[in-house]
């Protein structure tokens, strides 16, 4: 008898439920008892799994507490793919509705910068665009022009002090966050993603240009969201980062 | 503002900003890509799980009924209420409901 898969795939992740029928071992025996030390192993697996995934969500509640945050998480959120690279992709929705973490506002947040780390360390290859290429540029064709941004390019936008609190808890002798909304962007300018502050209206301005809209458009829509939006600064950083990988009509 | 003006204004905060970068080396082919390897500093894994070969399991420690205390460096960070004044940052509820049943 095959045991019946609906069952097993909810037992597996969670203890209190029955053991499915008909597992049997090698020579024919039943395995109940096997069947618990594999679930077992599962569940602890997972819990590592999301130790390595929200180290700075670990550091924010304390070991212990994360234990039990990631082992309420992967029952009602067991892996969907065998591929543990994106495991936790459900961590931010599930923190907003967890009640025993609900006063700290800003973790479903820190939740979402972690996964944006690690989707952006995996995405693909980019090559920045040549310095002179934009240097060439004559202003009506910049305002009218198209920028590519390097896949690895993400942004959060967040009413907490997302950067400063991801600084604090990774960066020895960061200082304490200070009451401030923040939007991040994620950058690989090399191969590790690396984090960093966003000003006013830079994350529309980088959303914009993502979304497909022109450089003068991307700009408009920057300044009338946050007139004090600095372009210069935004460019600055996005060049540093190797984020710019194309110019012209959208591929 | 007229669209020119805006361009010419874009156009020179570009040429600021390459101006501003010129010193950054172009440095993404000097360095071989590591898998599994942390952050120079940072307790973290910059790929993720499921990278490495993390031994397998030990002991699921679990208790049939848990309360989060305060741990970790939330408790560092107190903030004042924010902006729209719906959330406050304090400590974590010790609390033993909505728990798992397990």
């Amino acid at each position: 008898m095959t045991p019946d898969q609906a069952l097993l795939h909810r037992s597996i992740v969670d203890p209190a439920a029955p053991r499915p029928d008909g597992m049997i071992d090698s020579a024919g025996r039943p395995a109940g008892r096997r069947f618990d030390v594999y679930r077992n192993n599962v569940t602890v697996s997972l819990i590592e799994a999301l130790e390595t995934a929200f180290p700075v969500l670990r550091k924010l509640v304390g070991d212990e507490n994360f234990r039990h945050l990631a082992r309420a998480f992967l029952r009602r959120h067991p892996p969907s793919s065998p591929l543990m690279l994106f495991y936790g992709d459900a961590m931010p929705d599930f923190l907003s509705g967890f009640a025993p973490t609900g006063q700290l506002g800003y973790l479903p947040d820190v939740a979402r910068l972690e996964l944006a780390m690690r989707i952006s360390y995996h995405a693909a290859d980019a090559v920045p665009l040549a310095r002179s290429r934009l240097e060439a540029l004559a202003p009506e064709a910049l305002w009218s022009t198209h920028l590519t941004l390097a896949p690895s390019v993400l942004v959060i936008r967040s009413r907490w002090p997302l950067h400063a609190i991801w600084r604090y808890n990774v960066e020895v002798g960061a200082p304490r966050p200070k009451p401030a909304a923040e939007d991040v962007i994620v950058l690989r300018p090399d191969y590790d993603p690396v984090p960093h502050c966003l000003g006013p209206g830079a994350a529309t301005f980088v959303d914009a240009l993502r979304a497909g809209r022109t450089f003068g458009e991307a700009h408009d829509a920057a300044t009338d969201d946050a007139p004090a939006f600095d372009l210069s600064a935004t460019l600055t950083l996005l060049l540093a980062g190797g984020a710019i990988t194309g110019i012209g009509a959208l591929p | 503002m007229s669209q020119t003006t805006k361009a010419l204004a874009a156009a020179g905060a570009l040429a600021a900003a390459l101006t501003a970068t010129l010193s950054v080396p172009a440095h993404a082919q000097a360095k071989e890509k590591c898998f599994g390897v942390s952050l120079a500093g940072k307790n973290d894994c910059a790929a993720g799980p499921g990278t490495t070969c993390a031994g397998t399991s030990t002991v699921d420690y679990q208790g049939n009924a848990w309360t989060l205390v305060d741990a970790g460096t939330c408790t560092e960070i107190e903030l004042p209420e924010m902006a729209d004044g719906s959330d406050r940052m304090g400590s974590l509820e010790a609390l033993d409901r909505d728990l798992p049943q397990s």
